[in-house]
């Protein structure tokens, strides 16, 4: 029995801990170097530097400043994301709807586009010299620094909201008919339904896809990264991983180790600590 | 209280609204891919006229000694590699976790849980600087090997071992005197496929879409993934307009496998995405 064990545990465990374990430890190693030169020409040589990197991290306006727009992002695009999910996952299993297959794959369809792929597609719908929509994007600038944020969370939501919708919609047909019945009985209506049953019915999804969503939003990279070529309002530092992509590139690497660690732990609080909430609420 | 009735037109109008919302972009893409010389502001927007997809599609496999085809070929191989071995390694730790009562299983659990909610792009970075000690950094290697770690199908493939395999048949299995890994091959397997295949397609989208990772591993253009590709392509749009056509049917073009592989194997995602959120 202990051979079998083995034989399914270590394969995964091996693998696990060389590329998701070692690789933590070894950015936080690397975050308490610094590099140091003697004059401007000379040699650099890398010296333990303790908390160094951090102090840079933390005094770091523009870094702070993405983290502030990520947060921004997540807190309008998440709840509007998965407020419409749950919105056409409730419709789908309504009733009232007829054609429920095809529209379940049209809307799922979208998660196909890799975010590069549905980033190079929008960019060029949002471009005034571009898309076919003139009289749109001639009245307004999506691509300006005050709308470009909203234009790319459209894209995340144009890609996400059928996946989500999905997760909740196979939530909601596993719940037991019988329970419908009884509210029938009681003379509860199609929102009285969805209100007091089938809501806290899908909780748990909803639980699941919220941790996704923010993990999703911290992380955004490939969005604004293709937003560069369209619009000059994205920076290099407008999202947290730009930062981490540009600071590697000049290159510094104990800095943007630093940041990594910063922005894994910033994500891992945010999430354990939704989670933890809503386990406290007796949701889950 | 009575419910207020939701007529039926209206919900069908929202349904038909929000496909138009989601089909629209994609439609487009088609359109524009065949514009000639990438002109996507001549001609109607979304009806085709002058349609040269052909011409453009030979164009794009013919740039650059077919790099386009080679990027196909490399994301096949990441994806379609990665998610197939991964798989398998993630539902059998899941199903040791579900089966078996061990030391340390909990602390497995726990740990490999935790991994779902660090960012894979925070492992990016170190990933690369192990790589370059290495110097397995720009191989198709150092993309490939650190995308078979899939925590979440450890944590699918455990709930789903817990649902679908009763222990009596195991037991059964035990006296007629199969080992432990031959049922689980013979018998386990099987009643998990559903499970299996939820994992590999997460797995498979999930490795697909990664960007970071070969953007941050790879500098030889024959390695990259189809995204990292056009990426390349789009930002040096400015510099080579002619790439703008090719920008256009390539991403129409790398989108086509997925979809069909989607609208194929659709009736397993509902199924299994369900059970997924079932604790």
């Amino acid at each position: 029995m202990k051979k079998a064990i083995l034989f399914f545990v270590a394969p995964f465990g091996a693998l696990f801990t060389l590329f998701y374990l070692i690789p933590i430890g070894y950015a936080i190693w690397q975050s308490l170097f610094t590099v140091e030169r003697t004059g401007t020409f000379g040699p650099a040589t890398e010296v333990f530097g303790g908390l160094t990197q951090y102090k840079q991290v933390f005094s770091d306006g523009p870094f702070w400043e993405s983290i502030g727009r990520v947060l921004l992002f997540g807190a309008v695009q998440v709840p509007v994301m998965l407020g419409l999910a749950l919105f056409l996952a409730l419709l789908l299993d309504s009733g009232l709807v007829k054609g429920r297959r095809f529209f379940r794959l049209v809307y799922f369809l979208p998660y196909a586009v890799p975010g590069v792929v549905a980033a190079i597609m929008w960019g060029y719908l949002y471009s005034p010299n571009l898309s076919p929509f003139t009289e749109v994007t001639s009245a307004v600038d999506l691509l300006s620094p005050s709308l470009v944020l909203w234009a790319m969370a459209n894209v995340v939501t144009w890609v996400y909201v059928g996946y989500n919708m999905l997760i909740i919609y196979s939530a909601l047909l596993a719940v037991p008919t019988e329970i419908y019945e009884a509210a029938k009985i009681d003379g509860a209506g199609v929102f009285r339904t969805a209100w007091s049953i089938k809501i806290p019915m899908v909780m748990p999804a909803i639980v699941l896809t919220t941790v996704f969503s923010i993990i999703g939003t911290l992380q955004l990279l490939a969005e604004p990264q293709v937003f560069r070529s369209f619009s000059s309002a994205v920076s290099s530092t407008y999202t947290p991983n730009l930062t981490v992509l540009s600071t590697a590139s000049i290159p510094n690497f104990h800095l943007a180790a630093a940041f990594s660690v910063v922005l894994a732990l910033a994500t891992f609080v945010l999430s354990f600590s939704f989670l933890k909430f809503t386990q406290r609420k007796g949701v889950q | 209280m009575t419910g207020f009735k939701v007529p039926r037109y209206a919900a069908m109008l929202v349904m038909a609204v929000f496909t138009l919302y989601f089909l629209t972009p994609l439609w487009w893409l088609f359109i524009a891919s065949g514009k000639q010389d990438g002109q996507v502001t001549e001609g109607h927007a979304l009806l085709p006229d002058n349609f040269a997809l052909g011409t453009n599609l030979s164009d794009l496999f013919r740039y650059n000694d077919g790099v386009f085809l080679r990027w196909l070929a490399n994301s096949v191989g990441y994806t379609v590699g990665a998610a197939l071995l991964g798989t398998l390694l993630a539902g059998m730790c899941g199903y040791a976790l579900a089966k078996y009562v061990f030391r340390g299983r909990e602390l497995i659990f726990n740990i490999v849980l935790g991994g779902v909610l660090v960012p894979a792009t925070a492992l990016a970075l170190p990933l690369f600087l192990m790589f370059s000690k290495a110097e397995l950094a720009n191989t198709f290697w150092s993309v490939f090997l650190p995308s078979l770690v899939n925590p979440f199908g450890v944590y699918l493939g455990r709930i789903y071992a817990a649902a679908s395999v009763p222990d009596e048949l195991l037991e059964a299995a035990r006296i007629d005197g199969s080992g432990e890994v031959r049922s689980f091959f013979t018998i386990s397997v099987r009643l998990m496929a559903p499970a299996f295949v939820t994992i590999f397609l997460f797995h498979f989208v999930a490795v697909w879409n990664n960007f970071m990772l070969p953007l941050i591993m790879l500098g030889n253009e024959r390695l990259f993934p189809v995204t990292l590709g056009l990426y390349s392509w789009n930002s040096q749009v400015n510099q080579h307009p002619e790439l703008r056509a090719l920008v256009l049917v390539g991403a129409f073009v790398s989108i086509v496998p997925m979809v069909i592989a989607f609208l194929s194997l659709q009736r397993f995602w509902r199924s299994g995405l369900g059970a997924g959120s079932i604790k």
